[in-house]
């Protein structure tokens, strides 16, 4: 279980370092530079922050600098914000795109696992045929028509209520997760209904189901320890993933909703051509990638122990 | 709010939402009144002439913690926005002072700025040249004062959050949460604090989407939006809201590149260009916004002359369309550029609107002139780069002042601006620029000006396309909401709330 995670560990860092190194070139190789203004500059405005910036330096210094800095877990000063630093806005707006994030993978997983295993165990009736669609839809139709739906329906209810029933936007407050997670984790939840529901209509035809009833188990229990466990595996590969993508921001939702979350920001600074920031949040976001796939690969170990027997041999 | 105040370090700022903020949290010597006009603000009046100016400031300023703001706050924040570390900007607003520009190039130290305190309620000022304009630039974000002790404990901090600044204006910023909201509440030192009659400003949500803005005003949760995408006009217009246009003082035009190689250096080639265009058909057709004025000078038409509006002082023919000129100009370019016309490659922004304008001039030059338009949509520091480098022909391209002066617009053809993308280079322009920055007699000054700009206009350096309209609207419980082209906007500080029987916010 150590070797395991040790491996794991090592071929993350290389990874992050992967993606310091390709993310530092392809951002100073687009045209262009942070400094650069609409309105123009003078000369000496210009050299002054170019100066201060560092970018005057040639690139190999600039990246040498980088990873010393990045070492410490200095992700330097935003281009744009030029009295933030990255490591600021990491920790003032991560923390809201993860309690967003989480609250959506909640929604999703539960409601994944159960939509699933109703279609599967109910397959070809109504309640299956229901579910279907609605899968297919959730997948399709993408999130910021979902928001915008929504959001508009919100504020007519509102409207028609004569008060606010629920907000339209912004943060503070419980009230305000509710929208934004429900639409932040739809796809999620989509996609997690179809896999449950492969899953589970794969397990269910096994020779092990089979001998669980031929024993005389209820069918209670064989869907519980038999059935659902082992149809759990694959929806448990996806989480990892799963957890970045969601809790790491969406853009689409932040924006509608007005949520001060990690997603704008990366968007913004994408647009802005802020170095650092675009830099920080991509190992930020990379490492944190490269975790969550490490913790899902011991979860599953735990869950499913032929994965154990191997690596201990 | 589309997005957030980059940060409020007035020396540094130099985005209209950071100015909105700056604006209502601090004060200048001067305000800008309602009608454009600077009226007293931390001083209380003052003396101007072609060498200098005395400013005398009132006993009962004060910083928002109780302090007296003295002559010596100005003194420190002037010098600071001047030293080349500060990196400022707009530092160059300051340049008629004397030394300013030296201090700012780093050839002289800071305390050798023409601008001192003989005691702590007079400011005087020494120009470099005279100005016609200084006391309209008073009211600017960088002539701020500013509180030494303040500005030093937070260091490179200063103004990154609201509780690392400190006030002189209407109202201080008693919350700023990064990304979602900001608050700002009276201030309770303010001189003029009995005339302020909004007890906060909030922006509850900040967001670039046009769509939620318009939900959140639907819900009640805003009372103003200030701009409304092309899009929201019709749905604004179905829900019963009232809208209103606001000429925010931009000018739009194209910008033509003078770089050697560049077919559009060809005098004959731009007259073509611009003689299939019709700025009233642009107006209607391609903008849509309702009262948007069609391109004429740079210059636009609302600018202040000397006795009445530049424009009406110094006017200019409006352009028509003449497609027989086009083809004699066309054939003229012909045969200069040894033949044939290259394609020409039209930068842009990307967005939707970029598109449709540059769509338009595609058809109309491939109809009327047989030429080929590409068209470079770029995302914005791209744009920028690709502007600074010149690789295009032609590029759309906005200016709005940044105070209030013809001389902003039209110091755009000088060969030292570096707004000036397309290097487009005339020595006579520059001459009369620059005999206009030392002229003192006000007429003289505006008319060397007009000259400049009737030049760079006749051989087309730009092609001025329309001056901008925006439609805003707010909740009819608010009132008195000001809006200015130059300056914090829109301008809360005399608005109020009045009852309509409805929910107030």
């Amino acid at each position: 279980m150590i070797r395991l995670l040790v491996r794991r560990l090592l071929t993350g860092l290389a990874t992050v370092f992967f993606i310091v190194t390709a993310t530092f070139l392809a951002v100073h190789w687009v045209p262009g530079d942070p400094l650069l203004q609409d309105k123009g500059q003078a000369p000496e405005v210009r050299a002054q922050l170019i100066h201060e910036y560092g970018l005057d330096q040639p690139l190999g210094v600039q990246y040498g600098v980088y990873l010393r800095k990045l070492a410490r877990g200095d992700f330097g000063i935003s281009f744009t914000q030029q009295n933030r630093s990255v490591n600021d806005i990491i920790r003032e707006h991560f923390p809201v795109s993860a309690t967003l994030g989480l609250l959506a993978l909640a929604l999703a997983t539960l409601g994944g696992i159960l939509l699933g295993s109703i279609s599967a165990l109910r397959r070809g009736r109504a309640a299956d045929q229901a579910t279907r669609l609605a899968v297919i839809l959730g997948i399709s139709v993408p999130s910021f028509v979902f928001a915008a739906i929504l959001q508009y329906g919100v504020s007519e209810l509102n409207q028609r209520a004569g008060m606010t029933v629920l907000p339209v936007g912004g943060w503070g407050t419980a009230a305000h997760l509710l929208l934004p997670s429900l639409v932040l984790g739809l796809g999620t939840l989509a996609f997690l209904t179809r896999l449950m529901r492969s899953s589970l209509l794969e397990v269910i035809t096994q020779d092990h189901v089979r001998t669980a009833r031929a024993k005389g188990l209820s069918e209670r229990q064989v869907f519980w320890s038999h059935q659902l466990r082992n149809a759990l595996l694959p929806v448990i590969t996806t989480l990892g993933p799963a957890v970045a993508a969601l809790t790491t921001g969406g853009f689409v939702v932040e924006s509608v909703f007005a949520i001060p979350g990690l997603g704008r920001y990366f968007v913004q600074a994408v647009q802005q051509l802020d170095y650092t920031v675009i830099l920080g949040l991509t190992v930020f976001y990379g490492t944190f990638l490269v975790l969550m796939v490490v913790a899902i690969d011991l979860v599953y170990a735990w869950v499913d122990p032929r994965i154990r027997w191997e690596h201990h041999g | 709010m589309s997005q957030e105040p980059p940060q409020l370090n007035g020396m540094k700022a130099t985005d209209i939402t950071s100015f909105f903020v700056l604006g209502h949290t601090q004060e200048g010597l001067t305000r800008i009144d309602a009608n454009g006009k600077p009226s007293p603000g931390v001083a209380r009046s003052w003396e101007l002439s072609d060498h200098g100016a005395v400013f005398h400031l009132r006993n009962e300023a004060r910083w928002s913690d109780g302090q007296p703001i003295t002559a010596r706050d100005f003194v420190y924040a002037w010098r600071t926005v001047l030293q080349p570390r500060t990196a400022s900007s707009f530092a160059f607003l300051l340049f008629p002072v004397r030394n300013a520009q030296a201090i700012s190039e780093g050839k002289l130290d800071a305390s050798k700025l023409g601008v001192s305190a003989p005691d702590d309620h007079t400011l005087k000022v020494e120009f470099e040249r005279p100005c016609a304009y200084f006391l309209g630039l008073t009211s600017a974000a960088i002539t701020y004062p500013i509180r030494e002790d303040i500005h030093r404990r937070f260091g490179d901090k200063y103004g990154a959050d609201a509780n690392q600044m400190i006030f002189s204006g209407p109202f201080l910023l008693s919350s700023w949460i990064h990304g979602a909201s900001l608050k700002m509440t009276r201030n309770p030192h303010y001189w003029n604090r009995a005339a302020i009659r909004l007890d906060a400003i909030e922006v509850p949500a900040i967001t670039p989407d046009t769509n939620a803005k318009f939900n959140f005003f639907k819900d009640r949760k805003v009372d103003l939006i200030d701009t409304l995408g092309r899009d929201d006009l019709l749905k604004a217009t179905q829900q019963g809201y009232k809208l209103r246009p606001f000429a925010d003082g931009s000018v739009l035009f194209l910008a033509f590149n003078f770089r050697a190689g560049r077919a559009t250096r060809n005098l004959n080639l731009r007259k073509a260009l611009a003689a299939v265009f019709d700025p009233s058909e642009y107006v209607q057709r391609v903008v849509t916004i309702p009262g948007t004025q069609p391109g004429l000078g740079l210059v636009p038409r609302w600018m202040q002359g000397h006795r009445a509006r530049f424009r009406d002082e110094h006017r200019l023919e409006p352009r028509r369309p003449d497609f027989a000129a086009a083809k004699r100009y066309l054939e003229a370019a012909r045969r200069e550029l040894g033949g044939r016309i290259p394609p020409l490659t039209w930068l842009t922004g990307d967005t939707a609107q970029g598109a449709r304008e540059a769509e338009y001039f595609q058809q109309a030059f491939r109809r009327h002139l047989g030429i080929t338009l590409h068209i470079d949509k770029q995302i914005f520091k791209q744009r920028l780069a690709k502007m600074n480098q010149g690789r295009f022909d032609i590029a759309s391209s906005v200016w709005g002042p940044d105070y209030n002066d013809p001389l902003t617009f039209v110091e755009l053809a000088t060969a030292w601006n570096a707004a000036n993308r397309g290097q487009y280079r005339n020595a006579e322009v520059d001459q009369k620029v620059r005999a206009a920055q030392v002229t003192a007699d006000p007429a003289r000054r505006l008319e060397l000006l007009a000259q400049a700009e009737a030049i760079a206009l006749d051989e087309l350096a730009f092609l001025p396309t329309h001056e901008r309209t925006v439609m805003w609207m707010t909740q009819p419980w608010l009132k008195n909401v000001i809006r200015h082209p130059i300056g914090p906007d829109p301008d809360l500080t005399q608005a109020s709330i009045v009852s309509t029987g409805g929910r107030g916010p």
